[in-house]
């Protein structure tokens, strides 16, 4: 028999207006709308209690929407329970069944899918070939280390070709060295297949990795939708600004647009840069803490409060009128000494303006 | 393949119902068969046409029990949704409907019509005279009773209650009916019976004037006389309660915290309650302390005092109790001690407190709740306990025995027993309450699963000399009472002849081996295996609506699921008297008239034994990670397969217990069997009792030793069977004790 390929069957998924209330009046997910593109990989990011790992479970049909209405392909799933969907999860714990052999756990599934048995034991064995575990069929979940646990549950879940692959914070048992392995794996699996792809971390740098595409969440809505280039060079907001990638922010005054560029000042420091739309008067400014630039020449006054070493760069925390921000410097060979007075002030690209 | 369901118009599970409801309609016998269904003989007997055995469909055909035509609407109702899709409103309304009215019709029409038509005079009045009558609901009745439960519950999922599933909706609606039927139905129907005067006509006064009877609430033994079987139930419980706790943290003590050395042997007591039929200690305290007991002809001898019996009454119903209830104390308490964390103890050191402070301000208040749970347990279990009362009780007279003496004896006052059995059933209520309600938010002892890698200390040395010299001292006075067990079955006639035969044994299990086969000829072989073949049958169905409920309660959430979980654990605070009350009350009338069969002692068996199989299955079933029950969901698998394929093999040592506990206790039964049992099925226990009646003690000895053997022998399968049951290295299965 020639081994059968694992194919795809992607779909996209799409919220209208979802909202999930558990009991009276905890509201886990309030009206959202979400739409993920067929073969796409999407990351929920968000801090705990933001309603990601519900919006998650919504899509599984492990939690029923309160409100709204869910779609995967052209079907309108909201009442359809777990088992009626095509939809697969990894789960945080893997969840593989103790007493079934690897190869009984990864079959589970395609039983239920009305495979042959023959067919099914083929699929199963080239679904652990593609998480490269091949020979391990015979072995009971106990018998393996983390990370092939983990990849047992992922070709469990593959072989059945789900119109969308859910993984719920699949890494966040795995050692970092691991961590950065599998995140690779995944994402490699994800784009040779053409799968649709709902991913849930609360860990920024695995967001930006592995996404097509990132939906940041707060409170049980969502701040804002984007590529992870996107997010990171013109957040939304503070919150998101902040979120991702640690963002300084520093109040400053608008004080002349000119087309699409704006003046601002910072204790009579000037910069200019894209207007994003705000009118003259005060604003945010986010900045990467490695866009800060440390220098002698025009900028603003501030005394180095902490250095600290940590190999490949100096990390400092600067202190002014405007409060505290965080900035990294790629000079390891001449560190600043803390105390000194310093002239702080941005690079031209990078530095984005947010409404106050 | 997956996600095709949504638009079948297939439904197999629906079909299913449908056609067993017509099955059940048109071609089973629609009421009960004197011979029992599965003789077959009916289908000789004039099948389909006698009425005796007629299906309901040649019934109404024929012009008879007419009342049952309507039930062919909602029979034909389902029909007409068969091809629809399950998404179509139409589909959940008309299989609500359909279930609805059936079932509602079914329950009205048999509770109207009786063996004397119509019962109740108004409906006479309407309708006047039926003319007709109708007896107990047969398989035919049932079956289409069941269908129309699960036409019902599936409607009630199409409109997509709990998330659509039918499997869960369908267990919740079939734990839910079954309990009514067979736990509520029949004590509301003994509440009832309490109000009922001489002629059948219901009275206030009646209650009245039994409820404060003086047999019941009199206070005579303050002044020398007899104290009411109430106070004497209420003291000797509350003492038995207290001794038994006492004597439980002992061993606990003992086990867990002293250098002991045998402390192996020590837990092997906790296996003790489980294999002995319940006044087996009695018969043990009398070859002991009675009359012509051991203990009492030496002394007797000794100081040349005349022997007395003393033992008969509260002394000893006092000590055979604590003896049968210190083991269940112990059991729980094992848990409490253990569960207190290490490492508090250890903080307590830390900061400087010596073992003794340490013991007495950390260790005991964390233990007090654990401790109160001992206390009402033996406190429930005294109050329920029927067969050493029954043995030793001489003219003390306790609510459980009053209950039997007030049906059984020459008084048959049914309402007398009715009031008794609600005095005692607000004790044991009141006390399943209070443990419940007041206790349930206060257990201090869990277990976090974070590792606690500490050692718990030893106790103080002023502490550990008493609690070894009581736990000891107890434990020999135990193994002495079973000895005698074992020695007084093989003596000829305790006090009078004590030379050794083995005539009990022989009288009770001889067989002859024939040309046609084994002869069971002893006395003792009908019960025996009426007992082994009740109990067999019992066994997995008990297991089976324990775990059942037991996956519902841990797995899934829906509305009222706090009063399910009380209502199904309810049953094990009511007393065996009780439910046997209030079962030969309920179950000797239609429409379920089950009296006298074997299926009523199946069915009692069933319902007291459930909480057992629950506790077992919520104890291993909190122990296996919930995502592993939404992996397979996700996966493509149901509810139903998940539960059979994921839950079932990780529960096997669970389910393993249940079944063999469920099994050992049916044999050990009395308190609700004795008023139950028939001529046709005796059980064991109820024999024995019969023989101790007779004072034929050597044969009730005998038969009572080999039951004790017969279930340890069990009871070691098990836990043979048990250890061999292992999967994975890594996972942590519990091996299901009750406890």
């Amino acid at each position: 028999m020639s081994a059968p390929k694992i194919g795809s069957k992607a779909a996209p998924v799409r919220f209208d207006g979802v909202s999930k209330v558990f009991g009276k009046d905890v509201v886990a997910v309030d009206n959202i709308d979400l739409h993920v593109g067929a073969g796409k990989l999407v990351t929920l990011l968000g801090p705990s209690g933001c309603g990601k790992t519900t919006t998650l479970r919504m899509i599984a049909g492990l939690e029923m929407a309160s409100s709204g209405r869910i779609l995967i392909g052209d079907q309108d799933v909201t009442k359809l329970p777990a088992t009626d969907r095509d939809v697969s999860m990894v789960f945080q714990s893997y969840a593989l069944f103790p007493h079934m052999s690897v190869l009984e756990n990864v079959m589970y599934g395609l039983t239920f899918s009305g495979f042959k048995k023959d067919e099914a034991r083929a699929r199963a064995l080239h679904g652990l070939d593609l998480v490269g575990l091949k020979g391990f069929d015979a072995r009971l979940p106990s018998e393996l280390s983390g990370g092939q646990q983990q990849r047992v549950a992922v070709a469990r879940a593959l072989v059945l070709e789900p119109q969308v692959l859910l993984f719920d914070e699949p890494l966040s048992n795995l050692d970092a060295k691991l961590r950065r392995q599998v995140r690779e794996d995944i994402r490699a699996i994800q784009q040779d297949l053409g799968l649709t792809v709902v991913y849930v971390t609360h860990d920024q740098e695995e967001a930006l990795a592995v996404s097509d595409e990132i939906v940041v969440m707060r409170n049980a809505s969502i701040a804002q939708i984007g590529t992870p280039r996107a997010l990171y060079d013109e957040p939304a907001d503070t919150f998101v600004a902040d979120f991702i990638g640690e963002a300084n922010l520093i109040t400053c005054e608008i004080t002349e647009i000119n087309g699409d560029q704006a003046t601002i000042s910072i204790e009579g420091f000037t910069h200019t840069l894209p207007s994003r739309g705000l009118p003259i008067g005060p604003a945010t400014l986010a900045v990467r803490p490695s866009r800060i630039v440390i220098a002698n020449g025009p900028g603003i006054p501030a005394r180095i409060a902490k250095a600290t070493y940590v190999g490949v760069r100096m990390e400092y925390t600067l202190e002014g009128g405007f409060g505290q921000v965080f900035a990294v410097q790629d000079n390891v060979d001449e560190p600043l000494e803390v105390g000194s007075d310093i002239h702080m002030s941005f690079a031209a690209k990078g530095p984005v303006l947010l409404p106050e | 393949m997956r996600g095709s369901s949504q638009d079948s118009t297939s439904h197999p599970v629906l079909t299913f119902w449908v056609v067993a409801g017509w099955v059940g309609y048109c071609l089973l016998p629609w009421y009960g068969v004197e011979d029992g269904l599965w003789s077959f003989q009916w289908l000789f007997d004039g099948y389909p046409f006698d009425s005796d055995y007629a299906p309901a469909l040649f019934l109404i055909m024929q012009g008879e029990k007419l009342w049952l035509a309507p039930l062919l609407i909602p029979l034909i109702l389902p029909l007409l949704v068969l091809r629809k899709v399950k998404s179509d409103p139409l589909y959940a309304r008309m299989l609500v409907l359909a279930g609805a009215l059936g079932f509602g019709w079914l329950i009205i029409q048999g509770f109207s019509i009786g063996i004397r038509g119509f019962n109740y005079d108004w409906m006479k009045a309407v309708f006047g005279d039926l003319g007709d009558r109708q007896f107990g609901m047969g398989y035919g009745a049932m079956l289409v009773a069941s269908a129309f439960l699960f036409l019902l519950t599936q409607g009630i999922a199409a409109r997509g209650a709990v998330n659509g599933d039918v499997f869960v909706v369908s267990a919740i609606g079939g734990v839910i009916t079954i309990v009514t039927a067979f736990v509520f139905f029949p004590i509301a129907k003994m509440l009832f019976a309490a109000f009922v005067t001489e002629d059948g006509s219901y009275s206030v006064g009646v209650f009245v004037s039994k409820f404060f009877d003086d047999r019941l609430w009199g206070l005579g033994c303050l002044s020398g006389g007899r104290c009411g079987a109430a106070w004497n139930s209420l003291f000797l419980a509350i003492c038995v309660g207290f001794i038994t706790t006492v004597l439980g943290l002992a061993f606990a003590l003992a086990v867990t915290r002293s250098g002991f050395r045998y402390k192996k042997a020590m837990r092997a007591l906790t296996v003790l309650p489980i294999i002995t039929p319940p006044f087996v200690i009695g018969l043990a305290l009398i070859l002991l302390f009675g009359l012509s007991g051991t203990v009492t002809v030496f002394i007797a001898d000794l100081f040349g005092v005349q022997p007395t019996r003393w033992l008969y009454g509260m002394p000893g119903v006092l000590i055979a109790q604590t003896l049968a209830f210190t083991p269940i104390a112990f059991l729980v308490l094992i848990g409490v001690v253990e569960g207190v964390s290490p490492s508090m103890e250890e903080a307590s050191q830390t900061l400087r407190a010596n073992r003794w402070q340490t013991f007495r301000t950390v260790s005991l208040p964390l233990m007090r709740p654990g401790l109160a749970n001992a206390f009402l347990l033996g406190f429930i279990e005294s109050m329920a306990d029927f067969g050493n009362p029954l043995v030793l009780g001489g003219n003390f007279d306790v609510l459980s025995t009053e209950i039997f003496f007030a049906i059984v004896g020459a008084q048959y006052d049914q309402s007398r027993a009715a009031v008794l059995a609600m005095v005692l059933l607000f004790f044991t209520l009141s006390a399943f309450y209070a443990q419940r309600v007041w206790l349930g938010k206060k257990s201090y002892t869990t277990v976090s699963g974070k590792g606690d890698a500490g050692v718990h200390p030893l106790m103080p040395k002023g502490l550990s000399i008493p609690v070894l010299v009581i736990a000891i001292g107890w434990a020999f006075f135990t193994a002495v009472v079973y000895c005698m067990i074992i020695y007084g079955s093989v003596v000829e006639l305790w006090g009078v002849n004590n030379s050794l035969t083995f005539k009990h044994y022989v009288t009770a299990f001889s067989v002859r081996f024939e040309e046609e086969g084994i002869r069971w000829t002893g006395a003792a072989w009908d019960s025996f295996w009426t007992t082994i073949t009740i109990a067999a049958i019992a066994a997995p169905l008990t297991a089976a609506v324990g775990l059942v409920t037991a996956y519902l309660l841990t797995r899934q959430s829906f509305a009222g699921k706090n009063a399910f979980e009380f209502g199904t654990m309810l049953s094990f605070a009511i007393p065996g008297t009780v439910i046997g009350v209030s079962y030969i009350l309920a179950f000797n009338v239609p429409p379920i008239e089950i009296t006298g069969t074997g299926i009523i002692l199946v069915v009692s068996f069933i319902f007291r034994n459930m909480p057992v199989g629950v506790r077992a299955g919520i104890a291993s079933m909190s122990q296996l990670d919930k995502s592993l029950d939404e992996s397979s969901l996700t996966l493509g698998a149901n509810s139903w397969q998940t539960f059979r394929r994921v839950i079932l093999p990780l529960l096997r040592p669970a389910i393993l217990a249940a079944l063999v506990y469920s099994f050992v206790r049916a044999m050990t039964a009395i308190s609700a069997v004795i008023f139950l049992v028939s001529a046709e099925y005796d059980m064991a226990t109820s024999y024995i009792i019969g023989r101790v009646e007779n004072n034929d003690y050597g044969l009730a000895i005998a038969y009572s030793t080999t039951l004790i053997f017969v279930m340890l022998s069990v009871v070691g399968l098990l836990q043979f069977l048990v250890g061999r049951v292992q999967i994975g290295r890594r996972t942590q299965i519990g091996t299901g004790r009750s406890t």
